[in-house]
């Protein structure tokens, strides 16, 4: 049987989640579909043709799909989903939002945020903010997986599916989309970036995070994140938020500024391949997972580090 | 108008939980148990638009074993009106648990459902999802403000590339994310009172509902351990390293 992968997409470009879902797909054994619902969605449906790994792409547009809510998406791959052995999409807000609802639609489980696939229905998972591994057996007929995007590489370019109208399903009127406020950053983003400087409550105040970490990230090219604690007091907007219930990273280098290393911080990003920690407590949890510690004052450590890497 | 709010009991999210030895899970005795934090939002926010009179009774339900009744308590303290516990022993997955609150919600027939965005021990974050779509009612998960009109909320969600603002129709399922607003501390007084207020106590039999896993955990491992690294004298060091040893600057 196939497996179907749920795309995230704006209607023009696919989201980068897309790709790392359609890679554990291909883990599963059959061929990978991929659905796109959208409204005038074209453009998305051909980036997602060109995916490797991907033979055939079916398209539902229709203005209800314009806002990608959980019910209508729901609704419509419930048409469908009995050809498919798997429902994959990534453990994104959008991913997390519609797989539960379509797993209840179809009374089966869900498995959220898969690391790894053992066989067709065997797959590991992280509890307890990554503080055991799980390995669980889906005994159900159709599994309806969430992954986690950093376990999967991202699928390549160079496919070549075929595209398929897929009947729009109903309209069920439940939600209307008001409005949507996207942060707006010419930095990569959070998830796809190879540098991530990411600061603290230790900053002290919004002028210090973006005054500090700003010209360090432009001088790295990174992204920038955050701990709760900084996005609470204000600091930085809420999809900054890295840990067990923000965002999950795994870059090749990871700058926590003022930040003392919580469970919930550390869940989500313990991944990540070097990590530095600038803090003034050489006691701080972050130092016992830091490949490189630097126990300072961050208000002259930032600017020290900003100056030495422009010369 | 009525509200319920599931309420999960958890390690609490302060403590480290250790895998037992032979692989079977996490051992979770003599640990702390609390409330699930996301929870306590949810109970917060629906004790709020009681306080606003945007709600008529708040009642909280927890399913789980008999401790969980402790769970129920501190909800009532925060300022539920009643609870109601689904007990049972047998490990309970979202999917059981959002069939349960359906069988409730059918009973209580409330106009808005607040759980909480996440547990912190399976960190699922399925069961607002799976009751809405058991119900054929909206959803709005990962909530950072919630205003309720006349048989309609407006919901600002937390989602990736910022917020987004939904419209939906009630009755409806709200869950809720960290910036929602910030939990009271439940005063003494508050504590007291709420050890007299009604707490039912019904089985998922009584219900009608199966609550069999449908998944079967196979093995439970510890995570491949970090270790921490050196310590940097100054800057100079750092960026050193990093050029020359890391090579990922
Ligand atoms: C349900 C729940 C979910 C959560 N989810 C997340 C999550 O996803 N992500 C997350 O990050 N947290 C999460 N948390 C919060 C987490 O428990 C911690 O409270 C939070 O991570 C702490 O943030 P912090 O390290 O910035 O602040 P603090 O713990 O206050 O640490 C600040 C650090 O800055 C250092 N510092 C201060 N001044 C300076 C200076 N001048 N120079 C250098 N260092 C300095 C201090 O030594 C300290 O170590 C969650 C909590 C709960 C209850
Ligand atoms: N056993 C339970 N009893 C009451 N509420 C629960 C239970 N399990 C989950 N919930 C609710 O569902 C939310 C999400 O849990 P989960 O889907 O397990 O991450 C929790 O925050 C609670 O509001």
């Amino acid at each position: 049987m196939a497996i179907l992968v749920i795309a995230e997409h704006n209607n023009q470009s696919i989201k980068a989640a897309t790709l790392n879902a359609v890679t554990a797909a291909t883990k599963l054994g059959g061929d990978v579909h991929v659905l796109v619902a959208g409204a005038g969605c074209d453009s998305a449906a051909e980036a997602a043709a060109k995916v490797a790994g991907v033979a055939k792409v079916c398209v539902a547009d229709a203005a209800h799909y314009d806002a990608q809510t959980a019910e209508n998406v729901a609704a419509l791959v419930m048409q469908v989903a009995t050809d498919y052995s798997h429902i994959v999409a990534s453990g994104t807000t959008f991913g997390t939002n519609v797989l539960p609802r379509l797993a209840a639609l179809l009374d089966v489980a869900q498995i959220s945020d898969v690391v790894a696939v053992e066989s067709a229905d065997t797959f590991v998972r992280p509890i307890y903010a990554g503080n055991a591994i799980a390995t669980v057996k889906s005994a159900d007929k159709v599994k309806v997986l969430t992954i986690r995007m950093t376990a999967f590489e991202a699928a390549g370019q160079g496919g070549n599916a075929a595209v398929e109208a897929l009947a729009p399903g109903p309209d069920l009127g439940l939600t209307a989309l008001v409005g949507r406020e996207l942060t707006k950053s010419a930095r990569p983003e959070l998830g796809a970036a190879k540098i991530i400087v990411s600061g603290g409550r230790g900053l002290g105040s919004r002028e210090n995070y973006r005054g500090l970490l700003e010209p360090l990230a432009d001088k790295l090219g990174a992204a920038l994140g955050a701990s709760r604690a900084a996005v609470d007091a204000g600091f930085a907007p809420n999809d900054y938020q890295v840990g067990q219930t923000g965002k999950i990273v795994a870059p090749q280098l990871y700058i926590a500024v003022g930040v003392s290393g919580a469970i919930q911080h550390l869940a989500g990003m313990k991944d990540s391949k070097v990590i530095v920690a600038i803090n003034k407590d050489p006691e701080a949890p972050i130092f016992q997972i830091a490949d490189y510690g630097l126990v300072g004052d961050l208000i002259d450590a930032v600017p020290d580090l900003t100056g030495v890497l422009a010369v | 108008m009525k509200i319920l709010v599931p309420v999960k009991r958890v390690v609490d999210f302060n403590v480290k939980v250790r895998v037992k030895s032979d692989g079977t899970g996490v051992d979770i005795a003599n640990l702390k148990m609390s409330m699930n934090p996301f929870d306590e939002i949810a109970i917060e926010e629906a004790v709020r638009l009681k306080e606003a009179d945007g709600a008529s009774e708040v009642v909280a339900v927890s399913c789980g074993s008999a401790a969980c009744q402790e769970t129920l308590r501190a909800a009532l303290a925060i300022g539920a009106d009643r609870g109601i516990l689904i007990e049972t022993d047998g490990e309970l997955q979202p999917l059981a648990v959002a069939k349960l609150l359906k069988a409730l919600c059918v009973k209580e027939t409330p106009q808005l459902v607040i759980c909480g965005k996440q547990a912190v021990d399976d960190d699922a974050n399925q069961t607002g999802q799976m009751l809405a779509a058991l119900m054929g009612w909206s959803q709005a998960t990962f909530a950072s403000k919630l205003v309720v009109g006349d048989g309609r909320a407006t919901v600002t969600r937390e989602i990736d590339g910022g917020l987004e603002t939904l419209d939906i129709n009630l009755p409806g399922v709200v869950t809720t994310d960290l910036r929602l607003n910030e939990p009271r501390y439940a005063t003494l007084p508050n504590i007291m009172k709420a050890k007299k207020k009604p707490l039912e106590i019904v089985k998922p039999s009584d219900l009608g509902v199966d609550v069999a896993p449908r998944l079967t955990t196979l093995k439970v491992a510890e995570p491949i351990k970090r270790s921490a690294g050196v310590r940097v004298a100054d800057v100079a060091q750092l960026v050193d390293k990093l050029k020359n040893e890391a090579k990922v600057i």
